[in-house]
């Protein structure tokens, strides 16, 4: 043994007592610290430890579909795939992005703009990075789960339409909540969330839209499924039956055609609209997936306004079928006395100036209306009769008979955004214009010209409303619609006697301006109404332009007192007399109106409840939907304009 | 000289002790690895203990002494080691640290910290003085330089790192001075502290060192790249609370959010499913042993025992504190595991051999 360490026992025992306390010491800190993280702080290391374990994926609940009034669907939904980008971990999604854009076929500044306009939100909540999966999006999803832990599919619902546009307007379209509506909805909306945006869609958004479910599952640190937590099963939408009636829509539909124009059948009784059409119209089956800002733009910015519902949007001066607000107000007020008649010799003279009857241009026959009363002059619809008893009656009584009818006022439809249109008074061309009235102006707002301007919708309750004497049901789309609006304006019997007869006259007489309309079995009543974009004598003046013609009103009901239907149609810039061109659609609807209710009473009608109307449309269907609505083909079956170069 | 100490003599409590540890480690490992890819893992460990406690027994009954005497012997063979490592090692995540050795591949550093300390043990009972001088304290320095400066070139931080502590525990112990105490540590002060100023620490360390430090500073601004670890980490800590999550249901253990959760993280796995009174009584287990082995010391029979028996209380107490304080996010990643819980077969083995030289000096306490 080496000698080194012999007779060493000198031991530092202070020193030795000393580390002693340091390792105690050393213990004490560490304690300290795992302290504060599981007593001090544990509840936020137990948040960040289920965000890490959690990921939520949202289940999309259905909207409710919209049946017609007999049960057929006419909106529904099919399944659909979005792709979900996962955003917890920025560091990895810059990382990934470039492989993601390339396998999803998506621009990688598309990605970078959608994760900017997210960068507010939670960062555990996913965003939709392509609304519309295809099959080789989903294969490059599934082979990519382990080193591309980010994406996810979302099963949704895409909203279907009917082909053709058919009822669009009415029904309006859904597409992606705008950033408003996130903040407005209390964090019930999530970036991509699919909301109404018009017509019915949006008015009963809050039915429609059900509440989103969720599915939970666990994940490991490489973002594999490992496990699945309860889900939150998503709450579908409430399905809503409308008034609309699939077979009067689609009569409406096709009589109309792709004139631009709008056609409103209500039932007087009821309020109940059994249809609606708006032309043109783009097809809302484009705007279910997701719609391209400049898409959008184009479609805004269409000299057509396709997305104008024209049924409650369009305010336009009503024309002769004006009248019988006029005669209402004669009749009522007997000024004139009803015996009143007037001799046309196709022009007047009033205030130191020529007015012209529209016989004065009519393409045949005499240019005169000869010596008219009342019930003439509304089958024939008689300017000068009217303009006298305009003048007469003068602009306050007439605003007033207006007003009271509902000219100028809302009617209260269950759609977002109905227009009032317009009746004219002194205090108001004095408030709005800041000019004086001219006393010559009466002679236009009697004779529905001039300042004077209604919807479709408006002329349909209103014409709807005299008919049943002076009863107005505020028209309405929902089948189950509570409290629904009533108005009444007495008017008297005779009156009521005397306006209907010249309507059924305008029909149903020798030289009723819709004595081409007539319908064996069915009292079919009405009033035409040709409305000047310009005056007769400016259009002489700049010559026959598209832009300058006529718009046509024809406003049809039936039977000819207390009617069950009425009908107002416009037809706009047809250059044709409003009987000519809006007539027939009135007609048609009507004759559809009574054939359908004559085989339900003999029983023969069933609605066929399945009817696949939206199935058949293949492209409604496959994955793959038709994207775009290219303005050309939005005018397309329109023979106007499209390629006449004079409206420039 | 009587040369046959009887099993009373053996430390009884220092071995239930460690069979306690090695236990908790044995259970979380279980837990940490059950149903993934690493499954079975724990048998492995138990093996690796089950030669650990052979080997400490083994060493236990060759006189210290003996040892001692060939200190320098062992020195350069640790160090010519080192230089062959650097020659010919083979590289497993990116550093070469290994030498295949009967068919396991052992961590050179590993027997390095073990030779460090018999070296150590021998130079200050060497020492006459009640006072260190300033030469010896020189002369010790460098000694232990060499090989730091060998093992760091490997590269390996944590290790290098270790023979620090017995360096400065040989020194308090073997009667550092105060003056010299205070000039040194200003000189570790500075050391470390320029590690943390980038402008020094880009001289100094390698990137991937560096960017531990920098995840270290700032874990929560990189959350998957370097900060992920210490940040999961933590997560899994807190998580925890005070009762835990319960074996087996550690949510950030068992989906895998912890990394090297059977290794070198053990005691963050530990700490998320027995919470905080587990943690207690890891810790407490770990104050117990580092306390029976300066109690050992303070029985031993010379000088050059008690400085044996610290050493090894040095390099266990600095592994715990290291290791532990990364896993609550207070220390950067350094690689060093936790003595006696984290898998590892290099790591356990030099325990066990540590302790088989503690035993050594305890059963000749009484023996003349």
């Amino acid at each position: 043994m080496s000698y080194w360490f012999r007779n060493d026992n000198r031991l530092p025992q202070g020193r030795l007592a000393v580390v002693s306390y340091v390792i105690v010491g050393m213990i004490g800190v560490l304690l300290i610290g795992f302290w504060k993280l599981q007593v001090i702080d544990s509840d936020k290391y137990a948040q960040w430890a289920e965000r890490n374990r959690v990921r939520s994926i949202p289940v999309i609940a259905p909207r409710g579909r919209m049946l017609d009034r007999d049960g057929r669907v006419l909106v529904d939904n099919y399944p659909s795939f979005s792709v979900l980008l996962l955003r917890d971990d920025p560091a990895l999604v810059m990382k990934h992005l470039p492989a993601i854009a390339e396998g999803l076929g998506v621009p990688i500044n598309d990605l970078a703009d959608q994760l900017d306009s997210a960068r507010n939100l939670p960062k555990f909540q996913p965003i939709v990075i392509k609304p519309e999966a295809t099959k080789g999006d989903v294969a490059f999803i599934e082979s990519h789960r382990s080193d591309i832990p980010l994406l996810e599919m979302l099963m949704v619902h895409r909203r279907r339409y009917l082909p053709g546009a058919f009822m669009a307007h009415a029904s309006g379209y859904v597409g992606e909540v705008s950033e408003q509506q996130i903040e407005a909805s209390d964090g019930r909306l999530r970036p991509g969330d699919f909301a109404g945006k018009s017509g019915l869609e949006r008015e009963y958004n809050d039915l429609l839209q059900g509440t989103d479910g969720m599915r939970r599952v666990i994940v490991n640190s490489i973002g594999k499924e490992v496990d699945r937590l309860p889900t939150q099963e998503a709450i579908p939408g409430k399905q809503i039956q409308l008034t609309i009636d699939y077979d009067l829509q689609q009569v409406a539909e096709t009589s109309l055609g792709q004139r631009p124009g709008a056609v409103v059948a209500l039932d007087p009784h009821t309020g109940e609209v059994l249809a609606m059409v708006s032309r043109p119209t783009p097809d809302p089956n484009d705007f279910a997936i997701r719609i391209s800002a400049k898409e959008w733009k184009d479609l805004n910015e269409d000299p057509l306004h396709p997305l104008l519902n024209r049924a409650i949007q369009a305010q336009l001066a009503p024309g002769s079928v004006f009248k019988i607000i006029t005669a209402t107000a004669m009749l009522e007020d007997h000024v004139p006395s009803e015996s009143f008649t007037t001799f046309c010799p196709g022009y007047g003279m009033f205030f130191g100036r020529q007015y012209h009857c529209w016989v004065y241009y009519a393409k045949s026959g005499a240019k005169s209306h000869g010596v008219t009363n009342l019930h003439e002059a509304i089958l024939k619809s008689c300017d000068v009769f009217f303009y006298t008893v305009g003048i007469r009656l003068g602009i306050d009584r007439l605003s007033y008979y207006g007003s009271k009818l509902g000219v100028g006022h809302k009617t209260g439809i269950d759609l977002p955004s109905e227009e009032a249109g317009l009746m004219p008074s002194p205090e108001w061309v004095e408030r709005v214009l800041h000019r004086k009235w001219y006393p010559g102006e009466v002679i236009s707002v009697a004779t529905g010209q001039g300042a004077v301007t209604t919807t479709p919708l408006q002329l349909a309750r209103i014409i709807g409303g005299i008919a049943s004497g002076g009863v107005f049901k505020q028209p309405h789309l929902l089948k189950d619609a509570q409290n629904v609006g009533e108005e009444r304006f007495p008017i008297s019997e005779p009156t009521i006697e005397k306006i209907t007869d010249a309507m059924y006259g305008v029909v149903n007489e020798p030289g009723g301006t819709g004595g081409h309309l007539k319908l064996t079995g069915i009292e079919l009543s009405g009033k035409s109404g040709t409305a000047q974009v310009i005056g007769y004598d400016t259009r002489s003046r700049v010559g026959k332009q598209k832009k300058f013609e006529d718009n046509a009103w024809f406003v049809g009901y039936a039977p000819k007192r207390d009617p069950e239907i009425c009908v107002a149609v416009l037809v706009q810039e047809s250059g044709q007399h409003g009987g000519e061109a809006a007539g027939p659609v009135v007609r048609d609807v009507i004759k559809a109106y009574y054939e359908k209710r004559s085989k339900k009473r003999e029983g023969q009608y069933t609605a066929d409840v399945n009817q696949s109307g939206a199935g058949s449309n293949g492209s409604a269907v496959s994955g793959e939907p038709k994207r775009v609505l290219k303005p050309e083909q939005a005018v397309v079956g329109v023979p106007v304009k499209a390629t006449s170069g004079d409206r420039q | 000289m009587r040369d046959a100490p009887g099993t009373r003599d053996y430390d009884w409590w220092l071995i239930a002790i460690l069979v306690a540890i090695c236990t908790l480690g044995v259970l979380e490992i279980y837990s940490a690895t059950y149903g993934s890819a690493l499954a079975g893992m724990h048998t492995r460990q138990i093996r690796w203990l089950a030669v650990g406690f052979i080997l400490m027994f083994v060493i236990s009954r060759l006189d210290y002494h003996l040892i001692l005497d060939q200190a320098w012997i062992l020195y350069l063979v640790g160090v010519l080691a080192l230089v062959a490592v650097l020659l010919v090692g083979h590289r497993r995540f990116g550093a070469q640290r290994w030498i295949p050795i009967m068919g396991e591949s052992l961590q050179v550093s590993e027997l390095l910290k073990l030779i460090i300390i018999i070296w150590l043990a021998r130079f200050f009972a060497e020492v006459r003085t009640d006072e260190l001088s300033l030469r010896d304290l020189i002369k010790a320095g460098l000694l232990v330089g060499l090989p730091l400066v060998l093992i760091l070139k490997q590269p390996d931080l944590g290790t290098a790192l270790v023979l620090v502590p017995l360096l400065v525990i040989g020194a308090f112990l073997g009667g550092l001075q105060w003056q010299h105490a205070a000039i040194f540590s200003l000189a570790g002060v500075l050391l470390v502290g320029s590690v943390f100023y980038p402008p020094v620490s880009k001289h100094l360390l390698k990137p991937y060192q560096r960017e531990r430090i920098t995840s270290f500073l700032h874990p929560e601004e990189d959350a998957k790249g370097a900060g992920y670890q210490l940040l999961q980490s933590k997560i899994a800590v807190g998580s925890g609370g005070f009762w835990g999550k319960g074996f087996r249901n550690g949510s950030q253990n068992q989906l895998g959010y912890i990394p090297v959760r059977y290794s070198d993280f053990i005691m963050s796995a530990w700490a998320e499913e027995q919470g905080f009174k587990g943690v207690l009584l890891a810790l407490g287990l770990y104050m117990a042993l580092l306390l029976r082995l300066v109690q050992n010391a303070q029985r031993a029979k010379d000088r050059a025992g008690m400085f044996l028996v610290m050493g090894v209380a040095a390099a266990l107490g600095f592994h715990v504190l290291v290791n532990v304080a990364m896993v609550i996010g207070a220390m950067p990643v350094t690689g060093i595991p936790l003595p006696l819980m984290s898998y590892g077969g290099s790591a356990t083995l030099f325990v066990f051999l540590a302790i088989g030289l503690v035993m050594n000096v305890r059963l000749r306490r009484f023996v003349n």
